[in-house]
């Protein structure tokens, strides 16, 4: 049986080649997007950021448990950096997954971010509808812990969640690098640690600063991810989100602007595939590379041999 | 092989109820130091999890570490229950302290190599690029 | 008038400190001679003049040469050898024959399940029961275990750490049953959870609830067992994971004032407890830097315990410590050569000062030891103690400008991890915060890349490799599980079950609240209740702690 057809009877196994075909930007990835891609915008999409080792994995760990007792089906994907030297990761999330991993409700996949910034990796958001059109209920989405504006997060996931700790010496910091656009629940985690209430205080402060209260006001949550403390609390205010977001059509605007800036991924894809593709195979690359390498020649001008700026109209896009 | 563009997957597991992960932590820096990507999962993980985790990420390689003595029930329990999964393309190695006469029998069930004690982590490395499978 | 000058340290030494010990302890022999007869000092110091105070004298503090002034020539090191395996019908049997061949102290390996506070029958223990020890579910496994061991006689080890209360209830109810009183018992109880965090990973509740546990010990220990060793403070198993001997000695020795720190805020009195603390090296390779770890330990610790924790009585400011060979060291190639390496690392713990000793056997890179390598691991220690000389003077290395300038550099490395660590509030948010766990990986990892790349020899190797066939290595009968859980059902039909839930309730209220737990952990015991139903227990009040993965 063809992996497609597999994967539509519900082979896990059928799932998980998908993903790897989509990771690795195959042909067969790529097929399988465009066929899958009118069945995806049914799963409920839930991103998870906030800086290294707040209890992000923890906590995904937690709030799965609990929507899994509400009989939902949950996929979980959790990226982690991929070294800059050698392209190799160590994905690790899952070792704090213990409740999940004898549930076969729940599927959870590890990816490295293979060199993309902003906390996700390329195929990140391929991956979540793969699993959306799978027919998960729920897709947590576990960015990697930069700590720094993960804004990629809010284009993948409808709602999401910023997590932050009592004493990381500056909690002010994360906020500040546009975390605070992007969240929809704060999470205020090992809130069994001093300083914990503070942390809440600081941020409805500042979300109280903002200019144009905006139509939802992002709740902040305290917890103790290790014994599942505030867990319930948490999911009740993930459900109201998505309540709001139904009730104001908030939904279809979201996924409207996913479906747009899928367009332009494609677009941008192709195109740097197009060109590059033509300029890396024209015979004179090798040579000017060395050059420039040498410093026997600046590369805006090995640039402009290769690929004229006035050159750029005269290809034909398919 | 896989082409360059797509990464070895490996699955650094770590069944049994003993805690020495120094093997286990030592080849998963030198894997992904090659460039793989190393999915570890943590100390005292049952037959039936690491099954699941070998399915979910599609790994390209299972490498298991014991050093307990249990190896010859942990071995034949992983390989049933993958077995049972109908997993056939992954490359499955065992490391750790374990006898060699017990090697065969290890080898017969489907574990395709077994890396004793003072074995380079290179020679893993290689053996690892050499015998996967390719994927997509 | 005349003045008579004031005695210099040595003189004072001479006067005082030794005719005092030499009373208590008599030396071995009236004299001691080299092999050419010429006679050996008992301790050699620089001509004419005393030693710098950070050097000292042995048996003063702080304590570099020794914790004694006479050491060896007294009294020889315990020679104790660690065994268990299969049941405790097998492990008893070896008990005996280790006393028989001239062992003066015994030490208990317990199985996976065991450690972790499982009982046989647990579905995790499948194919581990009496694997790397002894399997212990119950009082009737112990009563067997130390059957026609005189435990009033006999110096008794137990490793064991996450559950070492309960098993240590369980041998206490033995002794009930030998009739010998807990006053008369003599022995060391591992109880190191701190490590366990850092290196072996065999924890079971969160650092707080076990750190409880630990001091319910000490506090329980002083009222009631006097003699006993509360805690082995062990940096075996830091250095198995992979450690440099720095980290070994720092992360050992701030576990130890975490340790001292946790009791001390108990409101205990720390000259009552802190004589009972002991501690547990490793003995690896390069000879003459292990030998300063162990002289630096000594110093340091008297240091922090005089004068940061302010203890008053000498007995506090002693580290003595148990040494064991590498076994990380052990290779499986060439196996035999392990007899050389234990060898080398044998005579660096006793050179530095060692209490007991325990000598790998040769095979323990490929499966438990044979009796046989046991045996030559003994002697081992046997040839070091009667036949190389080293016994016969105190610190022969003391000195030395190479020894005594690296036992400066552990001293100083150590006290900049202690430090960092401080940086970090203290040992249990520094485990929290993978730091431990951390340094030692990256140290681990560099000795394996240095091992790769030829920087380090390794021979037998990666280098005078030879291709060789297997030695002959011992095979646990698969039978043993059925035996070990053919008993435990036999006690848990026989046993009063109300009386067994009463007592376990009652350990749980204790659990929950302050109370100390050992009363109701010995009521437990000797109502056979099991090591797993104890253990879930405190599971249940204090939940399972899953670490940080750190690379
Ligand atoms: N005290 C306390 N510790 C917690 C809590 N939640 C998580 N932790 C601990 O924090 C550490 C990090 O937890 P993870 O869940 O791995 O955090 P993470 O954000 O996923 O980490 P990265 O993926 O490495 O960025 C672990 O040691 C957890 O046990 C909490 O609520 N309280
Ligand atoms: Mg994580």
């Amino acid at each position: 049986m063809d992996l497609m057809d597999r994967f539509r009877q519900g082979d896990r196994r059928a799932l998980a080649r998908l993903i790897t075909h989509v990771e690795n930007g195959t042909p067969v990835g790529r097929a399988a997007m465009r066929e899958l891609y009118g069945a995806t915008g049914r799963g409920r999409s839930i991103g998870v950021t906030g800086p290294p080792g707040t209890g992000k994995s923890t906590l995904v760990d937690q709030l799965a448990s609990v929507f899994r007792k509400e009989g939902l089906r949950i996929a979980i994907v959790c990226v982690d950096p991929s070294s800059p030297f050698t392209g190799g990761a160590i994905l690790a999330d899952r070792v704090r997954m213990r409740h999940l991993q004898d549930d076969p409700e729940v599927f959870i996949r590890s990816m490295a971010s293979r060199g993309a910034l902003g906390g996700l990796s390329r195929a990140t958001g391929s991956v979540l509808k793969v699993l959306d059109a799978f027919g998960f209920d729920v897709i947590l989405l576990e960015t990697v812990g930069v700590g720094q504006g993960e804004v990629e997060v809010v284009r993948e996931a409808e709602t999401c969640l910023v997590i932050e700790v009592p004493g990381l010496g500056d909690g002010i910091q994360a906020i500040k690098a546009g975390i605070l656009e992007i969240g929809h629940v704060f999470v205020v985690n090992k809130s069994d640690n001093p300083g914990a209430d503070r942390v809440a205080e600081q941020i409805l402060t500042m979300l109280s600063l903002n200019p144009v209260p905006p139509p939802w006001q992002p709740p902040v949550v305290q917890t103790v991810a290790t014994k599942g403390a505030g867990v319930e609390d948490l999911a009740r205010q993930v459900r109201r989100h998505w309540e709001h977001l139904d009730a104001q059509n908030l939904r279809r605007e979201h996924l409207g602007r996913r479906r747009i800036a899928d367009l332009a991924e494609i677009l941008k894809c192709r195109a740097l595939g197009a060109a590059s593709q033509r300029v890396l195979s024209r015979p004179e690359y090798s040579e000017l590379r060395r050059k420039v390498e040498l410093g026997q020649m600046d590369p805006y001008e090995a640039a402009d041999r290769l690929l004229p700026f006035d050159g750029i109209e005269e290809w034909r896009l398919p | 092989m896989p082409d360059s563009q797509t990464k070895i997957r490996v699955i650094v597991a770590k069944p049994g109820l003993d805690g020495h992960d120094r093997g286990a932590k030592v080849i998963a820096r030198a894997l992904r130091d090659a460039g793989m990507e190393v999915i570890y999962t943590g100390l005292r993980q049952t037959p039936s999890q690491i099954v699941q985790t070998v399915i979910q990420e599609d790994a390209y390689c299972l490498c298991i570490s014991i050093l307990s003595g249990a190896h010859n029930h942990l071995f034949p329990e992983i390989l049933k229950l993958l077995g049972e999964a109908d997993v056939q393309d992954v490359l499955i190695l065992g490391g750790g302290i374990i006898p060699p006469e017990d090697v065969p029998a290890l080898k017969k069930l489907g574990v395709s190599e077994v890396f004793g004690p003072g074995t380079s982590t290179s020679d893993t490395v290689k053996y690892i690029r050499e015998h996967v499978q390719p994927r997509a | 008038m005349k003045r008579t000058p004031k005695p210099g340290p040595l003189e004072k030494w001479e006067r005082e400190t030794l005719p005092r010990s030499l009373e208590r302890m008599p030396e071995r022999r009236s004299t001691f001679v080299t092999t050419s007869g010429h006679p050996v000092p008992r301790l050699a110091t620089p001509a004419g003049g005393d030693a710098p105070a950070e050097i000292g004298l042995p048996g003063e503090f702080p304590y570099t040469r020794g914790i004694y002034p006479t050491m060896y020539r007294s009294r020889l090191w315990t020679m104790r050898q660690f065994a268990g395996f299969g049941t405790a019908e097998e492990t008893n049997e070896r008990f005996k024959y280790l006393l028989e061949h001239g062992q003066t102290g015994l030490s208990t390996a317990f199985d996976l399940p065991t450690l972790m506070g499982y009982d046989s029958d647990h579905p995790y223990s499948h194919g581990e029961v009496g694997r790397e020890g002894v399997a212990v579910c119950n009082l009737a496994d112990m009563e067997v275990l130390f059957d026609r061991i005189p435990l009033d006689k006999v110096s008794v080890s137990m490793t064991i750490n996450s559950p070492a209360a309960p098993i240590f209830a369980m041998f206490l109810g033995v002794a009930e049953k030998q009739g010998v009183g807990f006053t008369k018992l003599n022995g060391t109880l591992q109880n190191d959870i701190l490590k366990e965090y850092i290196a072996q990973k065999e924890y079971v509740f969160p650092p707080g609830p076990s750190m409880r546990l630990v001091v319910d010990s000490i506090e329980y220990c002083q009222r009631e067992v006097p003699r006993w060793n509360t805690i082995s403070i062990s940096g075996y198993h830091i250095r198995e994971a992979g450690s440099t001997a720095i980290q070994e000695l720092a992360f050992t020795l701030a576990n130890g004032m975490a340790y001292v720190q946790a009791a001390k805020a108990r409101g205990l009195d720390v000259d009552e407890f802190a004589p009972r603390l002991s501690f547990f090296f490793n003995a690896h390779n390069d000879l003459f830097e292990e030998v300063a770890k162990y002289r630096a330990a000594r110093r340091i610790w008297a240091k922090m315990m005089r004068d940061s924790f302010g203890a008053k009585s000498p007995a506090s400011w002693l580290l003595r410590t148990h040494a064991q060979t590498a076994g990380c060291s052990l290779t499986a190639q060439q196996p035999e050569v392990n007899i050389v390496r234990t060898t080398i690392q044998a005579l660096a713990a006793i050179l530095g000062g060692t209490q007991s000793l325990h000598t790998n056997s040769m095979d323990e890179a490929l499966a438990l030891p044979t009796e046989k390598a046991v045996r030559i691991a003994l002697r081992t220690q046997q040839v070091l103690a009667f036949e190389s000389g080293a016994a016969n003077v105190v610190d022969p290395l003391g000195g030395s400008w190479y020894v005594e300038q690296l036992t400066d550099q552990m001293e100083q490395g150590a006290m900049d991890y202690f430090r960092r660590i401080d940086e970090l509030g203290g040992v249990i948010p520094a485990i929290e915060a993978g730091f431990f766990q951390r340094e030692i990986a990256e140290a681990a990892y560099r000795y394996q890349k240095e091992i790769e790349t030829k920087d380090r020899t390794i021979v037998g190797v990666n280098d005078f490799a030879l291709e060789e066939s297997p030695i002959e290595i011992l095979k646990i009968d698969p039978a043993l599980e059925k035996k070990q859980l053919e008993r435990l059902s036999a006690v848990k039909s026989r046993r009063d079950n109300d009386r067994v839930r009463l007592e376990l309730g009652r350990l749980r209220e204790a659990a929950t609240g302050t109370a100390n737990v050992f009363p109701p952990l010995l009521a437990c015991a000797r109502a056979y209740a099991t090591l797993g139903e104890m253990m879930d227990v405190f599971r249940e009040v204090y939940g399972e702690y899953v670490e940080e993965a750190t690379f």
